[in-house]
């Protein structure tokens, strides 16, 4: 086995050419090869979301992700989610207070963010509670969470059709 | 100040503009959106050129002499720069000064599974993993003790406990309570048993050392308690306390778990002075389950007597506590668990007799609601059983209980505000009590418990005449003021708390205020987020600093305009002329006219509580606070007879915080707090395998189950604000107090469900079942009539 692979793939947006050993995960070259931070390590294996990023669009938990498996793939990490303005996710999370340590906020807003995109319309907070399940937050009892990912919802959805 | 306002969902505007220009409304924390967007920096996300990585070495046995470790032959490993074990931290600690009982590494033997024997430093984490696998270590196996009964009569496990392994014990009788329970009218005898558990945080610990270009240690650490860590650090690597910064990064959780020492943050500090470079040290998800220091098993015998009105005319608290291999905070908790059970309730007599056990498992210590939460569980079931016995609807009995305001407590604490009349009644109406409890169809019910709360707590862990609080803020002529404290924000929102203070009293936009919280070289000293004690003392300091600094202000402003101080008000980013209101000056233009008179424009303020709150006995000032918050649930249950599965629908929860200084963060506290409990209720269970040599049962977050999004039952919340002279514009704490009650309202709730009581958590399934099979062969027997089946909406 190579003692590193070279691995291409666009992270929010850029084109990244980065080495990384083979055993790496997807979260290890993020954190520790690309510097981006904001995804978390909470359990390192798949429990708790915390390090869920969107690959291809799609929800994936980055600590079970082998980094070569997102070769020539598209990564969003939530340091992409912020362009001009915060994206009605993170604005409607602060209003409703619903990030206390913000640990887990990273993966939330990932997770909950392909969810709405793909859903493209309004959500009830059942719905919400089904789709997020996958993420655990342990400060929040996940009221205003919950309050938050419904609130944007309609926004998305009202910008959608605007 | 668009940002600050919230129109609610439901249509309310938070908010009372004429009581004050920040007090009460809905704000945005001064730093979530730094959190949102990835780039604040958390222990874990800290990295430094030439930095090594640490990993710890852990006891695979529960009880075991440490015989050799060959740390020659790892040394000589590629890549490995240092070594260090039990020998390089002779010096024990404790974060309770009179049990210094632990050391960094363990240093003859291991007391549990997972206790750290030795600490490795290398180019990377896998090299430091490699490393650690090949470290040989010889042990020779101790027989281990697991029950705390056993664990009585056996060998000492820890080396430095002076009783054996009885760790504390604590007697303490107010009143008759033998004679009180002669003469009552009902006693209520029973036997409860609270698992224990842990908090869970997202965030495993972290901690970085570095040895600064001058000389300096410094320390950044996933901490809840940066001066006591300052302090032991010192103690333990026999550096004076000015060589060392500490600094707290932004922290990802804590809930009681990260408020003492841990190995991971010595251990980094030596290997750090040892290689001369910047070490850091992560736990892995399993670590942190063995590093624990979570909520204490305990079994708890209780005996109350009522009289034929309802009224607690005695209480008897027996109370056994499991509490692992160390100390911690167990002193504490051995009061705790018996002194914080006299309110809100008047009790005619109490007693209690606590004991706290050393075991071979890892330790326990605070989680929210630290040593009273299990204790609350107990009274409040007796309480709902004496109830049921007495034909007395459960609310009602609580109220006629009542403990009042501005009094004292059996045990001589003395209580001022008191809004728990008023939480029953938000809770009552809310549920629609009156029309529903006793009378849902079989398998659904509904559940009421109360409860108290500190709002900090009059001991000081190390005895000292200094104020238990200090803020310093300063004002520049840029407009905007720097306030510095020690204190500790770990999610709860302290550092947008002090913000909220600062602008009330100088009428700065949030925007333009900077918290510098928790770093040793910057901050004044603060004792830390533990017992609740933030908002109330630090909130004191904060108000005394930023109204001195008003004062000057106005006073400077008001002679340059030549009028009186009393005509100006600082408010909206603006100094205002209160008498002819097109006289307006912004607040960087009127800190320019306050610093050309007084020089730099900077104030403290401290908090030192009260000598009078706490009863005049041996003990009596532990757990005495400045001001006790109050707190009421209702549950609502759906128990399956059939797979015995219980499912919590509704809470309704009420708190009494005071002054809810920034409602929404408080409710998010109380939120929070209901979670957390309905999981030590339902699901949570920290325990070891004592067949499998003591191992852990459940050592990652699928296997220990934390409720998710779906689990989670639909919390409704109502703020009770009944102001406190104690505390800053009135407020008393909100992120313990709403934990307690929530786990006996579920085990009442299930009562009205389905007649069963359970008196053991978690309330599983296998629990339930049994429990429900039981009491169907007792009404086979026809010792009991049916629950609710005889005829329908019966009262059971």
């Amino acid at each position: 086995m190579p003692d590193a692979l070279l691995l291409h793939m666009k992270v929010n947006g850029e084109d990244v050419e980065v080495a990384a050993p083979p055993h790496f995960t997807l979260l290890e070259v993020l954190r520790y090869k690309l510097d981006l931070i904001g995804s978390k390590q909470g359990c390192d294996k798949g429990d708790c979301g915390a390090c869920t990023v969107q690959l291809d669009g799609t929800a994936r938990l980055s600590c079970l992700t082998l980094a070569a498996q997102a070769d020539g793939r598209k990564v969003r990490t939530v340091e992409g989610m912020t362009a001009a303005h915060l994206h009605p996710l993170q604005d409607c999370m602060d209003k409703q207070v619903a990030a206390q340590c913000g640990f887990c906020t990273p993966g939330i807003l990932m997770a909950a963010e392909a969810y709405l995109t793909k859903q493209a319309r309004a959500v009830s907070r059942d719905e919400v509670a089904e789709a997020m399940a996958g993420n655990l937050c342990r400060c929040t009892g996940y009221v205003k969470i919950v309050d938050a990912i419904v609130e944007a919802s309609e926004i998305m959805a009202a910008k959608e059709q605007g | 100040m668009g940002g600050n306002f919230t129109k609610r969902r439901d249509g309310r505007t938070e908010g009372k503009d004429a009581e004050g220009w920040q007090l009460g409304k809905a704000h945005r924390k001064i730093d979530a959106v730094d959190r949102m967007r990835g780039q604040l920096r958390y222990a874990d996300d800290l990295k430094m050129p030439g930095m090594l990585h640490c990993k710890i070495v852990r006891s695979p046995h529960p009880h075991a002499k440490i015989l050799n470790i060959d740390t020659d032959a790892i040394l000589r490993m590629d890549g490995v720069h240092g070594v260090v074990t039990g020998k390089d931290f002779p010096t024990p600690y404790g974060v309770i000064p009179w049990t210094p009982d632990e050391n960094a590494l363990a240093v003859d033997k291991a007391l549990h599974v997972g206790d750290g024997v030795a600490a490795i430093a290398a180019v990377s984490e896998d090299v430091a993993n490699a490393a650690a696998r090949a470290l040989n270590i010889d042990y020779e196996l101790l027989p281990a003790y697991f029950d705390p009964e056993e664990a009585l009569v056996g060998e000492q496990i820890n080396p430095y406990s002076r009783k054996g392994n009885l760790s504390k014990k604590v007697e303490l009788e107010f009143g008759e309570v033998e004679r009180e329970l002669d003469a009552a009218h009902l006693v209520v005898e029973d036997r409860y048993f609270f698992e224990g558990s842990t908090h869970g945080a997202i965030e495993p610990h972290c901690a970085v050392a570095n040895v600064e270009p001058n000389g300096v240690l410094t320390v950044w650490s996933a901490t809840q308690v940066s001066h006591y860590l300052h302090r032991e650090l010192a103690k333990v690597l026999d550096l004076p306390a000015n060589r060392i910064r500490v600094i707290q990064p932004p922290l990802g959780g804590a809930f009681g778990g990260k408020s003492e020492p841990f190995d991971l943050e010595f251990c980094v500090a030596k290997l750090a002075l040892q290689t001369g470079r910047p070490v850091k040290c992560l736990y892995t998800r399993e670590e942190v389950f063995y590093s624990h220091r979570g909520r204490h098993p305990m079994r708890m015998d209780y005996r109350t007597g009522f009289d034929k009105d309802g009224k607690i005319v005695s209480v008897d608290a027996k109370t056994l506590i499991d509490g692992g291999a160390y100390s911690s905070f167990g002193l504490v908790t051995t009061y705790y668990s018996g002194q914080l059970l006299c309110a809100p309730y008047d009790f005619g007599a109490y007693r209690f007799n606590s004991k706290r056990v050393t075991t071979n498992k890892p330790a326990c210590g605070p989680k929210r609601g630290h040593g009273s939460v299990q204790p609350r569980f107990a009274i409040e079931c007796q309480i709902d059983k004496g109830a049921v016995a007495l034909g007395i609807d459960p609310i009602e009995l609580r109220r006629r209980n009542f403990i009042g305001r501005e009094t004292q407590t059996i045990n001589e604490f003395k209580i001022g505000s008191n809004g728990f009349l008023e939480c029953l009644d938000k809770v009552e109406a809310s549920s629609n009590w009156k029309e529903r409890y006793g009378k849902m169809s079989f398998g659904k019910g509904l559940g009421v418990a109360g409860s108290t709360y500190i709002s900090g707590t009059n001991y000081c862990i190390y005895p000292n005449e200094m104020p238990q609080a200090a803020v310093q803020i300063s004002l520049d002529r840029s407009g905007r003021a720097r306030i510095f404290s020690g204190a500790n924000d770990i999610g709860q929102g302290s550092s947008t708390m002090l913000a909220v203070i600062a602008s009330e009293e100088l009428g700065l936009e949030l925007a333009d205020i900077r918290v510098v919280a928790a770093d040793s070289d910057l901050c004044p000293v603060d004792l830390g987020a533990y017992s609740s004690r933030i908002t109330l003392m630090v909130g004191n300091a904060c108000v005394e600093a930023a109204k001195t600094l008003r004062k000057t202000v106005v006073k400077n402003v008001a002679a340059s305009w030549e009028v009186p101080p009393k005509q100006v008000n600082l408010v909206r980013g603006m100094a205002v002329d209160m008498e002819n209101p097109e006289r307006s000056i912004s607040l960087a233009e009127a800190f320019v006219i306050a610093e050309t008179e007084e020089g730099m424009l900077s104030a403290v303020g401290n908090y030192g509580t009260r000598s009078d709150r706490h009863g005049e006995y041996r003990g009596g000032t532990i757990g005495a606070s400045p001001a006790y918050s109050f707190t009421a649930h209702v549950a609502e249950v759906e128990v399956d007879e059939e797979t015995g599965v219980v499912e919590v629908t509704n809470v309704w929860v009420a708190h009494d915080c005071g002054r809810a200084l920034s409602p929404m963060i408080v409710e998010g506290q109380m939120e929070g707090s209901v979670y957390m409990g309905f999981g030590e209720a339902l699901m949570e269970e920290h325990t070891i395998n004592s067949e499998k040599n003591g191992v852990h049962n459940a050592p990652s977050l699928l296997d220990y189950r934390m409720p998710t999004f779906l689990d989670t039952p639909h919390i409704e919340s109502h703020i009770v604000e009944e102001a406190d002279a104690q505390g800053p514009y009135g407020a008393k704490e909100a992120g313990e107090g709403p934990l307690h009650p929530i786990i006996p309202a579920i085990s009442n709730a299930i009562y009205d469900a389905v007649g069963i009581r359970l008196n053991k958590t978690p309330f599983s399934p296998p629990a339930v079942l049994a429990a429900l099979a039981e009491r169907k062969e007792r009404e086979a027997r026809g010792e009991i009539p049916p629950h609710k089946r005889a005829s329908t909406g019966g009262q059971s």
